[in-house]
C-alpha cells in the first residue's frame, strides 16, 4: 500500500485541497455537484481528448491514483472502482453516502481529465499531489523570457558556457593581468553607484580618441580613490574602450586590492609600463597628484597639488600620443576629510589615515561615501607628437607642458564647479 | 680539431638532456668534437656520447678539467634553485651556485682554450615585488625580492659572469635568464608544487605567472653554442596566466593561507601531501614576475615554439588531473 493510500484513508476527508470542496459528510465538493448534472459520463472522454490531445484510457485509469487534490471525495472510491468503471453500478464506501455511484464515477473521470490536462509531456513523472511541477516549470520559462528576452534560450546558453570557461580557467588575461570579463562585471556593478548615487555628468566625450594610444590626466581627489573607478566607467561608457590606470605600488601591496587592480587593468605607475600602454595603443590614465591629491584636508578641495615629476608628460612624448586633461569634480565631497592622524599612519605603512565626519565615528557605515554630484570633463587633446624625438629629454619643455595640463585641469576644475552649484542637490 | 664544449651540472636532468643533445650534435657531424658533462654526482640516467668527470665546480679541480680537455666552450647549467630531491638542496644551494660560478669563472680565465661562456641563469634575478613593472626587460633592476635565496644566488652570479666579460672582453659571453621551467621531464619548482592534490596561495594575491618549455630552453641553448649569439637575453613562453587560472585548469583546489608566514605553513601542508613547495616560489606566489622577450626574438633571433599557455597545457595533459577536473570537463 503506497502512501497516497494510507492518507486518503486515514485522514478526515475534506480538512485538505482548495476551497467549495465537500465536507464529506452531506453534501458533494463543487466538482462533484457541477458534474453530477451531466449525465453524459461517457463524454468526457471525448471532451479530454480535445482538450488534452494526448489522453488516452490507460492514463485516464492511472491519473487518479495521483492526481492534485481537486477532487479527494471521489478519490477513495476510485481506486477500488475504476478498473471497473466502465461497467459501473457498485455500492460506494459508507463514508461517502452523499454521494451516489454516478456521481462518484464522474468525478473521476474529472479528476483524470484534470489530471491529464495538467502533465502535458509524456515525460513528466506525476509526483505525489500537491506539486505543480510544470507550473514551476512554465513559470521558469517565462521569468527567463522576462529577464533575458525572447532569445533566452542563447543567453542562458551563453552564460552558462562563460562560468564554464571562468570555472575550468579557460579565459585570456594579457601580460598587465588585465581581464576584460570581470572589468565589465565591475563596471556594471558600478553604474547605478555612478547614475544614480553621483548622478554623473560627462562633458566633452567626443575628446576620447576612439583609437589609438592616449594618455588621460585626472586630478585627484576624495580619501578613496573612486575618481579612478568613474572614470574608468565613463571612458568604457561613452567610448567603448578599456581605461588602463596606472596605480602607486601602494596598491599592488595591498592582498584582494592589488589583485582587483591588475584584473580592472591598473598597472604600476612607472614610465616603463606607461610607455608599453601607450604603444600598444592602449588608453592610459594617470592621477599625478598621488597620495598627496587624495590625502589632502577638504578645506583645500578643488586646489590641485604638485603634478608628480613631470613623468607622465615624457611617457606620453615617447609614445607620441596626445595627452588628454580630466577634470572631475564630485569626488571632493565624497569623503570629506577633515582629520589625519599621521603618526598611526606612519606605524601601518600607509600615506595617511584619513577622518571623516563619518568614518570612525560610524564604524563601517561611514565608508559609505556621500552623494555629490559628479561631473567630469575630457577636455581638448594636447598633440605630443609634434615634439621632435629629443624633447622627452628636455626637462624644461616637460615642466612647461605639465603646467600646461596642471592649469587647464584647474580652470576646468572652477568653471565646472561654478556650472555643478550645490554640492549635493 | 673541433670544439669541446663543457656542461656543468649534468645531474640534473635539463643538463644531461642538453648534453646528449650536443653530443648527438657531434656525433652527426658538427663542429663539435667532443662533450664533457662535470657534476659532484653521477647522472642517473644514460649521457650518451657525453664524456663524464666527477669533480666539483666549487673546488679548483674544474680549472685542470679544462685544461686536459682544452675546453673551448663552457655552458654553465649548475645555477639552480636548492629543491628537495634533488642534488641542490638547502644550504648547499648557496655554495654551489654562488662558489661554483666563482669557481668555474676563475678556471675560464685562466684557460687559454676557452672562447665562449654560455650561462644559464634565472629570471629570478629580476627578484619579485609591488614595485615590479608588468614585464622586466633585460636592462631593469630588481626592485625588491632580490635580497635573500635564490634570486640572491642569480644576482651575485651574474655580477661574476659580468666582471668577468670585463677581465676577459675576448670571450663571448651569452647570459639566458630562463623563466620557470615547467614539463613532466623536467624536476622543477612549479612541478613540485603543482604535484600538491591542494595549491596553497597567498590569500588576496593572483599572480602572473611565465613558463618556459623545455623544447624551447634546449633550443636556446643549442643555438648560443652552435652560433655566436653574445649578450643577456630573457627567455620566456609569450603571454602571462593567473595562478588561480593554472589551479582551475588542472582542477585542483587552492587552499588561500594569510600572507604572513605563508611559507612556513604552506610548505608543511605541502609536504605532507608528499609534494614541495620550492622556498624561492614563496615570494613568487604573491607578486609573479613577467619577462619581456623581444631581445630575444629581435637580437638572439629566436621565437619561442610554446606560448606559456601552451607550455603549461602540454604539461597539464601529462600530470595527474586535480579532484575538480571531472566536474570541470575539460578534456
Amino acid at each position: 500500500m503506497s502512501n497516497d493510500d494510507f492518507r486518503v484513508e486515514n485522514s478526515p476527508i475534506g480538512t485538505r485541497g482548495k476551497a467549495g470542496r465537500g465536507n464529506a459528510k452531506v453534501s458533494p465538493s463543487v466538482a462533484a455537484r457541477s458534474l453530477a448534472g451531466r449525465s453524459a459520463a461517457p463524454k468526457k472522454p471525448v471532451k479530454k481528448a480535445n482538450a488534452g490531445g494526448r489522453a488516452t484510457a490507460n492514463r485516464a485509469e492511472k491519473k487518479p491514483r495521483t492526481a492534485p487534490a481537486a477532487s479527494k471525495v471521489a478519490a477513495t472510491k476510485v481506486h477500488s472502482q475504476v478498473p471497473g468503471a466502465s461497467t459501473g453500478g457498485q455500492t460506494g464506501a459508507p463514508r461517502l453516502r452523499a454521494v451516489t455511484d454516478a456521481d462518484a464515477q464522474v468525478a473521476a473521470t474529472a479528476a483524470a481529465a484534470e489530471a491529464a490536462s495538467r502533465t502535458r509531456t509524456a515525460t513528466a513523472v506525476p509526483l505525489a499531489a500537491g506539486i505543480p511541477l510544470d507550473e514551476i516549470f512554465s513559470a521558469i520559462l517565462q521569468g527567463a523570457q522576462r529577464v533575458l528576452g525572447d532569445d533566452w534560450e542563447g543567453r542562458l546558453a551563453a552564460i552558462l558556457s562563460t562560468i564554464r570557461r571562468r570555472v575550468t580557467g579557460d579565459f585570456d588575461v594579457d601580460v598587465f593581468g588585465f581581464d576584460s570579463h570581470v572589468t565589465d562585471i565591475g563596471i556594471a556593478a558600478i553604474e547605478p553607484l555612478a547614475e544614480k548615487w553621483f548622478r554623473l555628468e560627462v562633458r566633452g566625450e567626443e575628446n576620447i580618441p576612439q583609437d589609438g594610444g592616449a594618455l588621460l590626466v585626472a586630478n585627484h581627489s576624495g580619501t578613496i580613490p573612486i575618481d579612478g573607478l568613474m572614470t574608468g566607467y565613463a571612458v568604457r561608457k561613452y567610448s567603448g574602450r578599456h581605461l588602463r590606470p596606472l596605480g602607486a605600488d601602494l596598491v599592488f601591496t595591498m592582498p584582494f586590492v592589488g589583485q582587483m587592480a591588475r584584473k580592472f587593468g591598473a598597472t604600476l605607475a612607472c614610465a616603463e609600463d606607461a610607455e608599453r600602454l601607450l604603444t600598444t595603443g592602449e588608453i592610459a590614465g594617470v592621477w599625478p597628484e598621488g597620495f598627496k591629491g587624495i590625502g589632502k584636508p577638504f578645506a583645500e578641495r578643488y586646489k590641485l597639488q604638485r603634478f608628480g615629476r613631470g613623468g607622465f608628460v615624457s611617457s606620453a612624448m615617447r609614445a607620441g600620443v596626445p595627452i588628454v586633461p580630466v577634470s572631475i569634480v564630485g569626488a571632493e565631497e565624497t569623503y570629506p576629510l577633515v582629520g589625519n592622524v599621521p603618526s598611526l599612519a606612519r606605524l601601518l605603512g600607509f600615506p595617511y589615515l584619513p577622518i571623516t565626519p563619518f568614518f570612525p565615528l560610524l564604524g563601517p557605515l561611514g565608508l559609505i561615501p556621500l552623494p555629490s554630484k559628479w561631473i567630469i570633463e575630457f577636455g581638448e587633446p594636447i598633440r605630443t607628437d609634434a615634439f621632435p624625438p629629443e624633447a622627452a629629454d628636455d626637462p624644461m619643455l616637460l615642466f612647461n607642458v605639465t603646467d600646461q595640463v596642471r592649469e587647464t585641469i584647474q580652470q576646468t576644475l572652477y568653471k565646472l564647479l561654478v556650472d555643478r552649484g550645490h554640492a549635493f542637490f | 680539431m673541433g670544439r669541446v664544449v663543457l656542461v656543468t651540472g649534468v645531474a640534473r636532468d635539463l643538463a644531461a638532456r642538453f648534453a646528449r643533445h650536443l653530443a648527438d650534435l657531434a656525433e652527426s657531424g658538427s663542429d663539435i668534437d667532443k662533450v664533457v658533462g662535470i657534476d659532484v654526482v653521477p647522472p642517473p640516467g644514460d649521457l650518451g656520447g657525453v664524456k663524464f668527470v666527477r669533480a666539483d665546480i666549487r673546488t679548483p679541480v674544474v680549472a685542470k678539467v679544462m685544461a686536459v680537455e682544452e675546453v673551448d666552450t663552457v655552458v654553465h647549467m649548475g645555477l639552480v634553485p636548492s629543491q628537495r630531491g634533488t642534488t641542490v638542496r638547502g644550504g648547499a644551494a648557496k655554495e654551489f651556485n654562488v662558489i661554483g660560478t666563482m669557481q668555474l669563472l676563475a678556471a675560464c680565465q685562466r684557460a687559454t682554450s676557452v672562447r665562449k661562456l654560455v650561462a644559464q641563469t634565472s629570471t629570478a634575478v629580476y627578484g619579485t615585488s609591488p614595485k615590479d613593472p608588468a614585464m622586466f626587460t633585460e636592462s631593469l633592476s630588481p626592485r625588491g625580492g632580490a635580497k635573500t635565496g635564490f634570486p640572491k644566488d642569480v644576482v651575485e652570479a651574474e655580477g661574476y659572469i659580468r666582471g668577468f666579460a670585463r677581465r676577459r672582453p675576448d670571450i663571448l659571453i651569452t647570459t639566458l635568464r630562463m623563466a620557470n621551467i615547467l614539463s613532466d621531464q623536467v624536476v622543477s619548482p612549479f612541478g613540485a608544487y603543482y604535484q600538491s592534490a591542494v595549491l596553497p596561495t597567498v590569500m588576496g594575491f593572483d599572480p602572473r605567472i611565465q613558463f618556459l618549455h623545455e623544447q624551447d630552453a634546449l633550443n636556446v641553448l643549442s643555438e648560443s653554442v652552435v652560433d655566436d649569439r653574445p649578450g643577456t637575453f630573457n627567455v620566456a613562453g609569450d603571454g602571462v596566466l593567473l595562478l588561480s587560472q593554472t589551479a582551475r585548469r588542472l582542477g585542483k583546489p587552492i587552499l588561500p593561507l594569510p600572507p604572513i608566514g605563508f611559507g612556513a605553513t604552506a610548505s608543511r601542508i605541502v609536504r605532507s601531501m608528499g609534494s614541495d613547495i620550492p622556498p624561492d616560489l614563496h615570494r613568487l606566489l604573491k607578486y609573479g614576475r613577467v619577462v619581456d622577450t623581444t631581445a630575444l626574438r629581435d637580437i638572439f633571433g629566436y621565437e619561442p615554439m610554446f606560448t606559456t599557455e601552451a607550455t603549461f597545457e602540454a604539461y597539464r595533459h601529462k600530470a595527474k588531473p586535480g579532484v575538480f577536473a571531472m566536474a570541470g570537463g575539460r578534456r
